[in-house]
């Protein structure tokens, strides 16, 4: 494989500007996939059926824990890349594994969350409403939970292999899934969460 | 013995024991066949591991092939039944299990493969490519549609068939009103299958934008790779919409939520709005891949450029766009009111214009031309007309108030399919002889071709104008039988003789195949057709590293330029090649994805779970695997190469 | 070539033959909003036929003029790039069509969503049409009976039906009246309608819902305003009151042939709350007792 030294280490081959490029094409996909998601919460959310409405059932403290979490570690990720960018690879590490810790105790809030809806009878087969609301929740939820898992294998390699170019470029693409989460939940935090409360 | 009646068919019928004996002895015959031959290796080796666009390209076209003669089967069957009032051939039941079998096979595992072989075997070929960006992925792609078209295709004999339409409404598919297991088989099938879409969509619009050859600007790239862009730029928005409207169809199946349900705010609708916004833009990517295999067509046995390249470009661009804007025309009678109504007619009857643009196109690119009648050259032919027919009746479809009349006919029974008839089944089968020599090496025999052009050609108008007309008397789709003071008799008897038709056309299809391997020549050259594009600047057959060296490309038609005007197709010298290794980890991954579809079809839990960790393994190891490739160096390629063009 | 246009003119002489017998459905409407749809369609089809007559006449013509057999052996056709007024006109014609029929279609759209010019002055009479797997039952308010499966309609007087569903989705359709609407489980839907002449047609359900749907038919019998009223009294002296244990037993799947019945089944089982956009404000009223069914 050729590398070329004078773009970062993550463009640095033509296999790892495919692999950026693809990525980005994939989040063209993603974003179809949750702006469905939305439209049918749109569509639903009025839904009730006999179930509660999101007035009812919405917390704002758990919500609030879990915007600032996955803010920050939006934030941890992004000193990451830029750690790998100078080639400090020890501050790098402890940035990744910063923002998985974080990712972890996000999960654990809306694990708690989901529990709390299914105590309060808005389990998902309620009504229309909360099969919309904990689907697309769900979905997101999902989403961590894979970028967890996936980001344990991810530091792995740097701890075992170093920075390379095919280390830095799966680092790379990890951070842009992991902020495409963090804007998700914010769409999730305003039209979901903030409009359901007013 | 309770555990193992989930399994059983809920209508059983002679036929389906039948098919289930020939299923049974086709799969023994084909493990003795392999094991007495001692092919196992050889298919292990060379076809489940393979990543090599071309194969995969092969395989698709082989997989479309096979489901084009199951949907096909259905088919005569739906025609058979109707041919005369007050038939009993079929009941109501199994009826209503073919046509949505037929539907779904012809459209998700019949034509996007078609269209899938073609693109994976042309495109890089084409903008002089070694491979797709993703060669693993592109195999992961094919795997997971072919393990989508079994799951689909052993419901008939495991379980029962769906039978809610191709279109699977909801509350109709929803458990209370289909009970069986064949609505899961649905959902999961088009899942899985749709999941290996998604990621060709990805794979191609990487390979296309940043795979190639030096000199090839967007704007001198072939209309094919053009209208293969385009296509997959449909995939990538529109695939994912289905993804959400299965996964909500199926937790309502599976786990009692209430997205489409009739009870608890459920709303129905919601699911065919889902499945149109997909559903109409899926349309584009079959036929826009297939209008850009009439342009190469035309263009080569036209001996002329491509008129007016450029609004071809404009055109496909356009209708990609309109493609999203018009989904609710798939049911203006919902009761969504005349303004919703007007606007998304409007909508509906532009997409003719740069439709019309492409025709008027071809048409023009006859124009001064030397026109050769070759096979592929007379289904482009037979094309124009037919889908014109096809055309112009969508835009009567387009004008909401009359549609409160076509509507549930087989007047729109005979549009879609006089669109998708000549506008893709055309298309492949030109593309099938156009393109088999780079394929496979030798020409398909051009009389028998031409023949079944003709005969396919009036089965099509045959088997559909006739319900163009029963459709304005009253019919509707999908009704397994009628009375004889309908009148609807005589309509139907012209369609099942036009079905005839076309069961000949496609058998006439194989015998050629089977003549030709006999009989047809072996020393073709690489260019046969005095084509104009960079594939036909490969050898026949398409040595695994396609290109020995790396082409420089000039214009639109760099292949035509180099035999004609002189252009310098490859001035580099022989360097090492660069290829990926091949995998079994698709193929596992697929089978894992099978196994995962078959336990949830069956809510089987514990499989379920397990497949479902096994996937995300499989998925660990590949992350942690390295894959650095292997190099075909110099003197590898130069033997190759005085192999395959005698000198070099 | 000879081949295709013998087939295609033959193919229109059998065509133009067949039709002249008896007329299609849908081309022989007996009441004003499917003529307002036959006229669109006789129109479409008119222009479309024109369109298809140019593309095969110039298909016709290149094939003829340029074919290889024609031109002498070292013929090499020329490069041309396109031609801007060529792509104007195939663009610009095209586009006049798309917007005169655009124009048509608007305004037939606006016909068919209303109550009929004809009779506007008429007082509507409101038909509900529920259907339940595979039937349909047919509610009149005023006159507070109920049929199963059959149809009385008054001529020269406009109809509205309300349609729902109890169960998948229906489309309600008599093709000589006019197009269909779907009927669904959560929405009412109104289609307006009216008959010209007396006369039987035929209705039916016309959208997929399972292993009955072909037999989802109903018969429509429309007569004079008094023949019609005479019906009502008649069914009014002589039918059976529709109990909600009757209807519910008629709400199980399957064929039931026609019946008639005293009272309808609105008072005990309304329709549903969800109204199509132009109705709303009409039905609001019996929101509140419909919100006892969710």
């Amino acid at each position: 494989m050729k590398v070329d030294q004078s773009l970062p280490l993550e463009y640095s081959t033509e296999q790892n500007k495919n692999n950026i490029l693809g990525f980005w094409v994939f989040l063209g996909a993603e974003i179809m996939l949750f702006g469905t998601l939305f439209a049918a919460y749109f569509v639903l959310a009025d839904r009730t059926g006999s179930g509660p409405t999101g007035v009812e059932i919405f917390q704002i403290t758990p919500v609030l824990i879990e915007t600032f979490i996955l803010l920050t570690s939006s934030f941890t990720i992004g000193l990451g890349i830029n750690a790998m960018r100078k080639g400090n690879l020890k501050a790098m590490i402890t940035f990744y594994v910063i923002t998985l810790l974080l990712g972890l105790s996000f999960l654990g809030v809306e694990i708690y969350e989901f529990v709390h809806y299914a105590h309060i009878g808005a389990a998902i087969t309620v009504s229309a409403f909360t099969s919309t609301l904990l689907t697309t929740l769900g979905t997101h939820g999902a989403h961590v939970t894979f970028g967890l898992v996936w980001g344990i294998l991810i530091v792995y390699q740097l701890i075992k292999r170093g920075l390379t170019p095919e280390t830095a470029n799966k680092s790379f693409i990890f951070s842009l899934y992991w902020h495409f989460l963090d804007v998700v939940w914010i769409f999730i935090f305003s039209f979901v969460y903030l409009k359901g409360m007013i | 013995m309770d555990y193992f009646e989930r399994f059983a068919i809920p209508h059983p019928s002679p036929a389906i024991y039948a098919s289930m004996v020939a299923i049974g002895f086709t799969v023994i015959a084909l493990i003795f066949v392999l094991t007495y031959f001692k092919l196992w290796g050889y298919l292990w080796r060379e076809w489940l591991t393979t990543v090599d666009h071309k194969k995969i390209g092969i395989m698709y076209l082989i997989s479309a092939i096979v489901m084009l003669f199951r949907g096909g089967a259905d088919a005569i069957m739906m025609r058979a039944q109707m041919a005369v009032p007050n038939n009993t051939l079929l009941d109501a039941q199994h009826y209503n299990e073919i046509f949505t079998t037929h539907g779904t096979v012809m459209i998700i595992f019949m034509a996007m493969p078609f269209i899938m072989a073609f693109m994976n075997f042309i495109v890089p070929l084409q903008i002089g490519a070694r491979d797709v960006a993703f060669p693993r992925l592109n195999a992961l792609s094919f795997w997971l549609f072919f393990m989508g078209a079994m799951l689909l295709n052993i419901s008939f004999v495991i379980g029962g068939s769906p039978d809610a339409g191709w279109t699977n409404y909801f509350p109709l598919a929803d458990n209370e009103f289909s009970p069986s297991v064949g609505t899961n088989y649905y959902l999961f099938a088009l899942q899985i299958s749709g999941l290996g879409t998604l990621m060709t969509g990805i794979n191609m619009i990487v390979t296309i934008l940043r795979m190639r050859a030096p000199g090839m600007t967007l704007m001198k790239m072939p209309m094919f790779t053009w209208s293969a862009f385009i296509a997959n730029v449909i995939i990538v928005f529109a695939f994912p919409v289905l993804t959400v409207a299965l996964t909500m169809g199926t937790f309502d199946r599976l786990f009692a939520t209430k997205f489409f349900t009739t009870t608890d705010g459920g709303m129905d609708m919601l699911w065919a709005n889902f499945f149109w916004v997909w559903g109409h833009p899926e349309v584009y990517i079959l036929i826009l891949p297939a209008f850009g295999i009439y342009s190469e067509i035309i263009s080569t046995f036209s001996k002329r450029n491509l008129y007016g390249y450029k609004s071809m470009v404009g055109s496909m661009v356009i209708i990609s766009f309109l493609s999203f804007l018009v989904w609710t025309h798939h049911f203006f009678t919902m009761g969504q009111g005349a303004l919703t109504n007007s606007i998304f007619s409007i909508t509906t009857m532009a997409i003719a214009v740069p439709t019309g643009v492409k025709i008027f196109n071809w048409l023009f690119t006859l124009w001064k031309g030397n026109i050769e009648f070759t096979t592929p050259m007379l289904y482009s032919m037979l094309f124009i007309p037919t889908f014109t027919i096809g055309g112009v009746t969508g835009v009567m479809l387009g004008m909401s108030a009359a549609d409160y009349q076509y509507h549930n006919t087989m007047f729109l029974v005979a549009h879609f399919h006089m669109v998708i008839i000549p506008g893709v089944v055309f298309a492949m089968l030109a593309g099938l002889h156009y393109y088999w020599p780079k394929m496979f090496g030798f020409m398909l025999n051009e009389k028998i071709g031409k023949i079944t052009a003709w005969v396919i050609a009036i089965g099509t108008l045959l088997t559909f104008m006739p319900m163009f007309f029963s459709g304005l008397d009253g019919q509707a789709r999908r009704m397994y039988t009628y009375t004889e003071s309908t009148g609807f008799g005589i309509w139907n008897m012209i369609s099942f003789i036009g079905a005839i038709g076309f069961t000949i056309g496609f058998m006439l299809i194989v015998y050629n195949v089977y003549y030709s391997i006999r009989y047809s020549p072996r020393n073709i050259g690489m260019d046969p057709w005095d084509a104009r594009t960079l594939e036909w600047a490969t050898p026949n057959p398409v040595p695994f590293y396609n290109f020995a060296k790396q082409p420089h490309v000039n214009s639109v038609e760099t292949f035509w330029d180099s035999k004609n005007n002189g252009h310098e197709l490859f001035p580099e010298p022989y360097e090492d090649i660069h290829m990926p290794s091949n995998s079994g980890m698709p193929f596992i991954l697929a089978c894992i994805f099978f196994a995962w579809g078959f336990s949830f079809v069956f809510s089987m839990w514990i499989p379920a779970i397990l497949s479902t960790i096994g996937i995300f393994i499989c998925m660990a190891l590949r992350s942690l695997e390295k894959d650095p490739g292997y190099y075909v160096t110099v003197k590898e390629i130069k033997e190759t190469e005085k192999k395959l063009r005698g000198v070099q | 070539m000879k081949n295709r246009w013998i087939k295609l003119i033959g193919f229109f002489t059998i065509v133009t033959m067949l039709t002249g017998c008896d007329p299609l459905l849908v081309l022989d409407p007996k009441g004003p909003q499917a003529e307002v749809q036959a006229k669109d369609i006789m129109l479409s089809i008119g222009i479309m036929s024109f369109i298809v007559l140019i593309v095969f006449v110039i298909l016709a013509y290149m094939l003829f003029k340029y074919r290889a057999s024609k031109q002498s052996p070292d013929y090499k056709p020329p490069y041309i790039e396109g031609s801007t007024l060529v792509e104007v006109i195939c663009v610009g014609i095209p586009v006049l069509i798309v917007i005169y029929l655009s124009v048509v279609s608007v305004d037939s759209n606006y016909k068919v969503e209303s109550t009929p010019e004809k009779y506007e002055h008429e007082e509507p009479l409101i038909i509900y049409a529920a259907t339940s797997n595979w039937k349909w039952h047919f509610s009149y308010p005023e006159e507070n009976i109920e049929t199963v499966n059959y149809l009385y309609i008054p001529v020269e007087r406009p109809i509205e039906f309300k349609l729902y569903s109890y169960g998948p989705i229906t489309s309600f359709w008599i093709p000589q009246l006019g197009g269909q609407k779907y009927a669904m489980a959560d929405m009412l839907n109104t289609l307006h309608l009216a008959a010209d002449y007396p006369g039987e047609y035929m209705g039916r359900n016309a959208n997929f819902n399972g292993k009955g749907f072909t037999e989802n038919t109903f018969n429509v019998t429309a007569v004079h305003q008094d023949e019609y009223d005479e019906w009502v009294n008649d069914v009014k002296d002589t039918a059976e009151t529709l109990t909600e244990e009757k209807f519910d037993t008629l709400l199980e799947p399957g064929h039931v042939g026609q019946s008639t019945f005293n009272g309808t089944h609105l008072m005990f089982l309304p329709p549903p709350v969800h109204v199509g956009e132009e109705v709303e404000a009409a039905i609001s009223e019996d929101d509140e007792s419909q919100q006892n069914k969710n």
